[in-house]
C-alpha cells in the first residue's frame, strides 16, 4: 500500500495519479453530461418563454414613438415651458418630422402613441403629414395651425412634450385606471366610465378563488374514493376523471354552452321536472355562473390528481388505528386523516388558482359581460386594438401579482409541503 | 467514412441548390384570408384561373381571423411571409399609416374597365379611402331576425330593434362599441346622415350609451361570426347583427326560418393589401390586377352574396353556382340606401376611448 500515497502524503489512484484530480475530472465529466441533458430544455425556456417575456415587459414601459420618428420637434421642445402655444423654431422642427415621416410611412406610429393619452392626435399627425408635403416656405406657424385644429390646443403640446421620453409609465398608469392629466400634467383617476382594469383584476383573483374552493370541494370525495376503491373499481372511475381532461378544452367549453343554454339540456329538464316554467329559463350561461361552471370542469382534473396520489400514500392503518384508540369516525377523519392530504390539498389548489387566473378561451365562449377576465383584455389588446404596451403592462401585473401571491403561500403554508404525488 | 461524409454533403448542397434555382422560376404566393365559404369563393373565382392561366405560380392559401398583430410581428421582426392580405377597410388605413402595407397607384397598376374606364373611376364612390387598399367586395353588417317569434308581426326599423315591449325576447350583437353605437342613435330618432356628428359631441355619446342600456338585459354579446346564425337557429336570441353573406348562407342553404332587417345596415368594404416588406411584391401585383378585374368580381358573387367593388362588374352579377339562386336581391349594395358607411376617421380617432368606455359599460 505504500506506493498508494507520495512522500507530501497525496493520495494517488491505481493510475498513479492523484486521487483529488482524477476525482475533479469524474465530476467535471459527469457534471458536463447533466448540463448537456438540460440545454435543450434551458435553450427552449430561452426562447420560448424568458425572452418573449423580458420583450414584453420592456415593451410596457417603452417610449420610443416620439423621440426616434419626431427627433427635431423633439429637440426644439426641450426648452419649451409649458405655458403657451411653442414658437416658430418648434413648428419648423415640426414640418420637418411631419414630411420625413410622411416619406418614411412611419408617422403613423406617433400618432398611435398620442392617440392613447388623447383621443384625436391620431388624425392629427396623420392628416397633417399628408398636408405636409405640399408645403414649401415658412413661417410654418400659421400653416400647421390651420391644418387641423388640435395643433391650436395647449394640451396637445403637452402631451407630445411629455412623450418625448424614451421611457413611459403611462401603460402602467392606464392599466391601473390612472392617467396624466393633460394640462397639468398630474396623475390623477381616469373619469368614471373608462375604469375597468382595476375591476377586471379583482374579479379575476375573486373567480379564480371561488372555482379553487369549489375544486377543493368536489374534488375531495371523488379523490377519497378513487384511493380507497378496490383496484378494478377505482381504475374505471379513473377513466370517468380523466377522460374529458384528454378531450379538447374547445370541445368541452361548447359541449358545456350546449348543456346550460336556456334552450339547452339542462332547462329542457328543469321545464319538463316543473322546476322553472317555459317562459323563466335560467340564464345559466353567457354570464358568471357559466364560467365558473365550465372552468370548475376543465379544471377539476388538476385537483383531483395531485389529491388522489397523496391519499393513496397515506396507510389505511392510520384511520384503523385511531378509531381503535377510541376516536369516533369524524374525530379520526378531521385528526388524523387530513392534515395528511394537505400537501395534496396545497399543490391542487395551487395549479388550479394559477391556471384559472391566466384562463382565456373559456371565459371568451361562455363568459358573457360579467364571466369575463383579465386576460380576455390582454388578447384584445394584442390582437385587436395592438396597443401592445398596454398588454405588456397588465401581463407584467399579473405575473407579479402571481409572484407574490405565490410568495404568501410560500410563507403560510411552505412550499415543500406541497406535493404532486 | 470521411469521403461518404464529403459525398454526402455535396449531394445535400447540389439538392438544396437545386431547388433553389426551381423556385427562381416558380413563384409560390401566400395568400392570407378569412377561411370557410369566403376564402372558397376567392379560390373558385380567382386563385384556380389564375393558377390555370400562368402554370409557374403556386397560390397558397392561408386563413387568419382578421386583425393587423400577425402583419406588425411580421413587419417588426423582419421575416415578412405574407405576399398578400385580406383586410378590412378599417385595418387598411392602420396599417398604411404604420408602414406597414405597400402604397398603391391605383391606375397604373389596377385594371380598367372593360370600355376603358380607369380603374379610379370604376371602383365604387367611397370606397378608395386608403393608398395602400384595393376593395374587393362590399359587405354589410345587418340585422337578422326569427320570422316566426311574433307570430305575424314583422320588425321593420331600428327602433323596433330597441323596442323589447312589442318584439321581446334576446338579441346578439357584437361585443364592441364600433355600430352599436350608430344603431342606438339610429333607433334614438337620429337620422343616418347626421349619425356623426351627433356621436362627436359629448352629450350625443351619452345619448347612444343610453339607449344601448335600454336593451342591455336583453343582450347576449358575441365576438365570433358563426355565433349570431347559431343562437338564432337554437331560439336563444330572436335578433342578431352579422355579416350578410352568413346571413344569406343561413337563409338560402340552410333554410333558417330567419328574415333580413336591411335598416340601418353598415356597409363595409373588404379588399387586398399587400405587405410593404413583402418578398414577392412584383408577382402579387400581377395576380392582383388579375383578381381585382371586373370579371373576376362578378365571379365572385356567384359563389358568395357580398357585393362586387366595382361598378362595372354590378350588372354581370349572374345566379349562385349551385343553388341557382337570382343572387342580385341578396347583394348588400341593393339595399344601400337604407343604410351607412361607417366613419373609419372618427372611429380611428375615437375607439380607443370608445372602447375603453364600452367595456366599463358592459361591467357596471
Amino acid at each position: 500500500m505504500a506506493n498508494d500515497t507520495t512522500a507530501d502524503g497525496v493520495v494517488l489512484a491505481a493510475d498513479g495519479l492523484p486521487l483529488k484530480a482524477s476525482l475533479t475530472r469524474a465530476m467535471r465529466k459527469s457534471r458536463i453530461r447533466a448540463l448537456l441533458l438540460v440545454t435543450p430544455l434551458f435553450v427552449f425556456v430561452l426562447f420560448s418563454f424568458l425572452i418573449p417575456i423580458f420583450d414584453m415587459s420592456m415593451r410596457s414601459v417603452d417610449n420610443w414613438h416620439v423621440g426616434t420618428l419626431m427627433p427635431e420637434t423633439t429637440k426644439a421642445l426641450e426648452n419649451w415651458d409649458g405655458k403657451a402655444l411653442p414658437e416658430e423654431p418648434v413648428f419648423a422642427a415640426l414640418m420637418k418630422d411631419l414630411k420625413a415621416g410622411a416619406i418614411s410611412r412611419e408617422i403613423g406610429k406617433v400618432g398611435t402613441r398620442l392617440n392613447y393619452e388623447k383621443s384625436g392626435l391620431r388624425s392629427m399627425i396623420t392628416s397633417s403629414a399628408r398636408k405636409s408635403k405640399k408645403v414649401k416656405e415658412g413661417p410654418y406657424k400659421p400653416i400647421v395651425l390651420k391644418m387641423h385644429k388640435r395643433w391650436k390646443e395647449l394640451e396637445t403640446w403637452t402631451v407630445i412634450k411629455r412623450n418625448t421620453s424614451k421611457f413611459t409609465i403611462g401603460y402602467y398608469l392606464n392599466a391601473v385606471d390612472m392617467k396624466y392629466d393633460n394640462k397639468t400634467n398630474d396623475i390623477v383617476m381616469q373619469p368614471e366610465d373608462r375604469q375597468i382594469y382595476s375591476t377586471l383584476f379583482l374579479r379575476t383573483f375573486a373567480i379564480s378563488l371561488a372555482i379553487t374552493l369549489i375544486c377543493v370541494v368536489l374534488a375531495y370525495p371523488i379523490s377519497y374514493l378513487l384511493a380507497t376503491l378496490p383496484t378494478r373499481y377505482s381504475n374505471l372511475l379513473m377513466i370517468f376523471v380523466l377522460l374529458p381532461f384528454w378531450t379538447s378544452l374547445l370541445v368541452r367549453t361548447t359541449a358545456w354552452i350546449a348543456m346550460l343554454q336556456s334552450q339547452g339540456v339542462l332547462n329542457d329538464l328543469f321545464v319538463f321536472f316543473g322546476f322553472v316554467d317555459d317562459a323563466n329559463r335560467l340564464q345559466l350561461i353567457h354570464n358568471l355562473t357559466g364560467t365558473i361552471i365550465a372552468m370548475t370542469h376543465i379544471l377539476l382534473p388538476f385537483m383531483v390528481l395531485p389529491l388522489y396520489s397523496v391519499m393513496k400514500t397515506i396507510p389505511p392503518s392510520y384511520m384503523r388505528a385511531a378509531l381503535s384508540l377510541g376516536a369516533n369516525p369524524v374525530t379520526a377523519f378531521v385528526r388524523v386523516y387530513m392534515p395528511q392530504t394537505l400537501a395534496g390539498i396545497g399543490a391542487g389548489s395551487i395549479l388550479v388558482f394559477i391556471l384559472s387566473i391566466g384562463y382565456y378561451i373559456t371565459p371568451a365562449l361562455v363568459g358573457g359581460t360579467d364571466g369575463t377576465l383579465i386576460s380576455n383584455q390582454i388578447a384584445y389588446h394584442m390582437q385587436t386594438s395592438l396597443n401592445w404596451g398596454l398588454a405588456g403592462a397588465l401581463g407584467v401585473l399579473l405575473l407579479f401579482s402571481v409572484l407574490a401571491l405565490y410568495m404568501i403561500y410560500n410563507k403560510i403554508v411552505g412550499i415543500d409541503n406541497m406535493r404532486l404525488g | 467514412m470521411n469521403k461518404m461524409l464529403k459525398l454526402s454533403a455535396l449531394a445535400v448542397a447540389g439538392v438544396a441548390f437545386a431547388g433553389m434555382t426551381s423556385t427562381a422560376q416558380a413563384v409560390d404566393l401566400n395568400v392570407v384570408s378569412w377561411g370557410g365559404a369566403y376564402t372558397a369563393s376567392q379560390m373558385n373565382a380567382y386563385h384556380k384561373p389564375y393558377m390555370k392561366m400562368h402554370s409557374d405560380v403556386k397560390i397558397n392559401s392561408l386563413d387568419y381571423s382578421g386583425g393587423l398583430a400577425e402583419m406588425r410581428a411580421q413587419t417588426e421582426s423582419g421575416n415578412v411571409t405574407w405576399d398578400l392580405v385580406d383586410v378590412v377597410l378599417s385595418d387598411a388605413i392602420t396599417g398604411c399609416d404604420e408602414g406597414m402595407f405597400r402604397p398603391i397607384k391605383i391606375d397604373e397598376e389596377m385594371a380598367k374597365a372593360p370600355d376603358g374606364t380607369p380603374a379610379s373611376k370604376d371602383f365604387l364612390e367611397g370606397t378608395l379611402l386608403s393608398e395602400c387598399f384595393v376593395p374587393q367586395i362590399i359587405y354589410s353588417t345587418v340585422f337578422a331576425y326569427r320570422a316566426d317569434a311574433w307570430g305575424g308581426k314583422k320588425p321593420t326599423t331600428m327602433a323596433d330593434v330597441f323596442d323589447t315591449k312589442n318584439f321581446p325576447g334576446k338579441r346578439t350583437l357584437q361585443k364592441k362599441p364600433v355600430n352599436n353605437l350608430e344603431w342606438a342613435l339610429l333607433a334614438d330618432g337620429v337620422p343616418l346622415g347626421k349619425i356623426y356628428d351627433v356621436l362627436d359631441t359629448d352629450a350625443g355619446k351619452d345619448r347612444a350609451f343610453a339607449k344601448l342600456a335600454t336593451i342591455k338585459k336583453d343582450v347576449i354579446w358575441w365576438t365570433q361570426g358563426a355565433v349570431p346564425p347559431q343562437l338564432l337557429a337554437d331560439g336563444e336570441a330572436v335578433f342578431g347583427t352579422g355579416y350578410n353573406g352568413r346571413w344569406f348562407s343561413a337563409i338560402a342553404e340552410e333554410k333558417q326560418p330567419f328574415a333580413m332587417l336591411w335598416d340601418g345596415q353598415v356597409l363595409d368594404i373588404d379588399g387586398w393589401a399587400v405587405p410593404a416588406k413583402g418578398k414577392n411584391v412584383n408577382a402579387v401585383m400581377k395576380f392582383m390586377k388579375f383578381a381585382t378585374d371586373t370579371q373576376r368580381l362578378a365571379d365572385q358573387a356567384k359563389y358568395i352574396s357580398y357585393g362586387p367593388a366595382r361598378k362595372s362588374s354590378g350588372p354581370m352579377v349572374s345566379k349562385h353556382a349551385t343553388l341557382g339562386i337570382d343572387m342580385g336581391p341578396h347583394m348588400p349594395t341593393k339595399y344601400a340606401s337604407q343604410g351607412f358607411l361607417t366613419n373609419f376617421a372618427w372611429w380611428a380617432d375615437n375607439g380607443d376611448e370608445m372602447t375603453e368606455r364600452f367595456n366599463a359599460w358592459l361591467l357596471k
